[in-house]
């Protein structure tokens, strides 16, 4: 049977993601994030989920609808602040004790999520050493410098967004559509791409800017961000 | 006589632009950092990297040419310089903790004088954290310059002999531009390179909680 990762309907861009599921969500700025896929996950409705997302606050992410509807139990990010004087959706459950947080330093949250799809379970990295944030972590002195063991991120399902696909997943990015995508595709079980086009000849393989064998559903959304 | 006027953010970014190696790889953290890039002198040629992954960042674009997909790690709309490229946040930070990056300039709530960095967590009741790249900077970059007010609107300092703050990273800042002076940060501590026109070393010291040691060459702090 020929390879066709298209689907029709965003509710069938995320089917089957259960309750508990890790779900990683690229974005970065406004840039790249799936909000047409999380607002998809949030109609299904899957509860205690644990978000791998840069920002649990963002305000051009639809993130904070999945935290106020009360499905999320945990978040992995390197932001979680609100820019308003209200506290934020993530914020107000946090205060309460209703939602786990753990911060990473944001170099830190991307190569976790590298390492995760490029089967190194754990690594070293000098960077939040002597911080809060290397609380709890194992610490070796390679050299004269002092790192932090850090460990791999995988993950049920990635949700990213893209600006072309074509039948066999491949995909290309805009700008700095990318950001965490590619990462978070390759850590992740079932990985789904919203993109502004769909095409039908197969993109030249030198511009395919991630491969479709990372890439489980493709769903088309147009301008819709 | 009035006492002399402090540079103002602006003339404080023009103060740490100056200093910008010419050919140069640099990241701006927000705030005060990014307004540097408007004040390159003539001629000086530097590459603007973005944690968020476009190695190249031009400037703010006009309203009219903004695209949403072209930000920063402000989250702000740029436009590319020539020669630009973007690569994704894995690679981006690789770069960043590489040691590719000569210089990055960062906003601070305290610098201590081994060199240890607070901008990070004001430990505000109620309020989530956010930490960004700042770490990854502080410790992947050649050089980590800081720009900050010298003194707190209480009046305390900034610069100290030991941060009170969490740390972002130790023992990493090498070169600190206040609104008052040039520090740079050295095995014997903070030694001051420029003091603002006007002031008198005494002056500067009573506002400064950390050792202070005056360069023998230590010149009059003037922007434009």
């Amino acid at each position: 049977m020929p390879i066709d990762k298209w689907v029709t309907s965003a509710a069938a861009a995320v089917a089957g993601v259960g309750d508990g599921a890790t779900v990683l969500i690229s974005g970065f700025g406004g840039a790249g994030f799936a909000n047409v896929l999380i607002r998809a996950l949030r109609e299904a409705g899957p509860k205690g989920l644990t978000l791998v997302v840069n920002s649990a606050t963002h305000p051009y992410s639809l993130t904070h609808e999945l935290i106020e509807d009360g499905l999320v139990a945990k978040v992995i990010v390197s932001a979680a602040r609100g820019r308003g004087k209200e506290p934020s959706a993530f914020e107000t459950l946090w205060i309460e004790g209703k939602i786990e947080l753990e911060c990473l330093p944001q170099g830190t949250f991307a190569e976790r999520i590298r390492a995760g799809g490029a089967g190194i379970p754990a690594f070293y990295t000098p960077v939040g050493f002597g911080t809060d944030l290397a609380a709890g972590k194992e610490v070796r002195r390679f050299g004269d410098r002092d790192c932090v063991l850090e460990q791999a991120i995988t993950g049920d399902v990635a949700l990213i967004r893209a600006d072309t696909a074509d039948r066999f997943g491949n995909l290309t990015f805009r700008h700095a559509q990318a950001n965490f995508g590619p990462a978070m595709a390759t850590a992740a079980k079932l990985a789904v791409a919203e993109v502004r086009e769909t095409v039908d000849e197969p993109i030249a393989p030198e511009r395919v800017q991630l491969s479709g064998v990372y890439v489980d559903r493709i769903l088309a959304v147009g301008d819709a961000r | 006589m009035s006492a002399p006027k402090p540079l103002n953010r602006e003339q404080m970014a023009w103060r740490a632009a100056q200093d910008l190696p010419d050919g140069g790889l640099v990241n701006l953290g927000l705030g005060i950092p990014v307004l540097a890039a408007d004040y390159l002198p003539a001629g000086r040629a530097v590459t603007f990297q973005s944690e968020n992954g476009v190695i190249g960042v031009g400037p703010l674009a006009a309203a009219e040419a903004a695209d949403p997909d072209l930000v920063d790690a402000g989250s702000r709309r740029i436009t590319l310089s020539r020669g630009a490229t973007i690569v994704d946040s894995a690679a981006s930070f690789a770069m960043i903790r590489g040691g590719h990056i000569d210089v990055t300039i960062l906003g601070a709530f305290e610098v201590a004088e081994n060199g240890d960095l607070a901008n990070w967590d004001m430990r505000l009741a109620g309020k989530g954290p956010l930490v960004g790249g700042a770490m990854d900077l502080a410790v992947g970059a050649k050089a980590v310059w800081v720009i900050m007010e010298h003194n707190t609107r209480s009046g305390g300092s900034r610069l100290l002999t030991r941060c009170t703050l969490p740390l972002t990273a130790v023992a990493c800042v090498k070169r600190v531009f206040t609104d008052i002076a040039v520090v740079d940060v050295t095995p014997a501590g903070f030694v001051v390179r420029e003091i603002l026109d006007g002031m008198t070393a005494e002056e500067l010291r009573a506002r400064t909680e950390a050792k202070l040691t005056i360069a023998p060459d230590c010149r009059p702090l003037r922007a434009p």
